[in-house]
């Protein structure tokens, strides 16, 4: 399974340690309350919401370098709107590995 | 260039703005988590530029830019490739860059937005060049319409990008080219009589084989425009 990585973030930073530092505190507060609207438009089935949060992770998992997991993003996004939840597995795993990660950054 | 940027994600605004930082003459001043903000303050403050998410809740950026009567350029952001058409219908869009956005891409769209800066001040410099029922003609120098009689000019010289519009008493040099303002002038006052220059053939003194005296100035005669001089004169 990839891994995320933070490659795009030191790329874009261009060596600045204080950006790097605010984006990742960003993407940790933005994170999790983008995953619990997920969870909850899942749980009451509302799929177009559900696709709408999931454009917006899928940013973030391009931005953690996880091309696989975007791309599996994309499809369940567009698969969401026409109420196909055949990539939720992947995708949520993929929620769950970025979750662990992000732990790593205090 | 003073530039906005609204995207309901708080990490991609922050992208942008670094991206923004990096670059010269891009100056943030406002950054909008929802497109219905930015209205408000484009109501009260000019911009150059806004870096525009489309895919926002309730409001999207394509029901934004529809909203504003008068759009400065705009660069879409997005995460998707296929709103790209749409996009290309309005013309105050000059790019469309797809999220993640890389430091290279984001460079080639604002060297876009210059280019698309130069091309406007052209055409507005040509534009500004209004006749008045054919007598008057209006050109914009230092942002001032200055009028001119049509009947007092005595010649029109292309210097590269200019031209110089003399009268008798005045030079006026104006952003356009010969060919514009030919199209302005009455034809039965004036003729191109060189690549470079079109006389008006009532301030003629004299003519040479290859050369016409206009008050003080000697302006040359193209063998293939002198026929056409010819013709237009009162010979005995």
């Amino acid at each position: 399974m990839e891994q995320p990585n933070i490659s795009y973030i030191q790329n874009m930073s261009g060596g600045d340690k204080n950006f790097e530092k605010k984006l990742i505190g960003i993407i940790k507060s933005e994170f999790p309350i983008e995953m619990q609207v997920y969870f909850n438009s899942m749980k009451i089935k509302n799929f177009d919401d559900a696709s709408e949060i999931v454009h917006k992770i899928k940013h973030k998992i391009s931005i953690l370098g996880l091309d696989e997991s975007y791309k599996n993003a994309i499809a369940f996004e567009h698969g969401l709107r026409e109420g196909d939840i055949a990539l939720q597995v992947k995708f949520e795993t993929t929620l769950m590995i970025i979750t662990d990660y992000l732990k790593n950054f205090e | 260039m003073n530039c906005i940027i609204i995207d309901d994600e708080q990490t991609a605004r922050a992208i942008i703005s670094q991206l923004c930082s990096d670059t010269n003459d891009l100056n943030v001043v406002e950054e909008f988590s929802n497109a219905l903000q930015a209205i408000k303050y484009l109501n009260q403050h000019e911009i150059d530029l806004i870096f525009l998410d489309i895919h926002m809740p309730d409001f999207t950026g394509f029901d934004f830019i529809e909203t504003l009567k008068k759009p400065p350029k705009i660069i879409l952001t997005t995460s998707d490739d296929h709103f790209a058409i749409q996009a290309f219908e309005y013309e105050c869009i000059v790019d469309y860059l797809l999220k993640p956005l890389t430091l290279k891409r984001f460079e080639k769209a604002i060297q876009k937005v210059v280019d698309t800066d130069k091309t406007l001040n052209k055409n507005n410099s040509l534009q500004n060049i209004e006749t008045n029922s054919g007598h008057d003609l209006y050109v914009n120098i230092d942002r001032r319409l200055i009028k001119i009689d049509v009947q007092e000019i005595c010649l029109v010289e292309a210097k590269g990008d200019y031209i110089n519009i003399k009268t008798e008493t005045n030079n006026f040099r104006v952003h356009s080219s010969l060919k514009k303002i030919k199209e302005k002038l009455p034809d039965y006052l004036f003729v191109k009589v060189h690549r470079s220059f079109i006389i008006n053939i009532e301030k003629i003194i004299d003519i040479e084989d290859n050369s016409v005296l206009i008050n003080k100035d000697v302006i040359p005669v193209s063998r293939s425009n002198r026929s056409n001089l010819m013709k237009r004169l009162n010979l005995l």
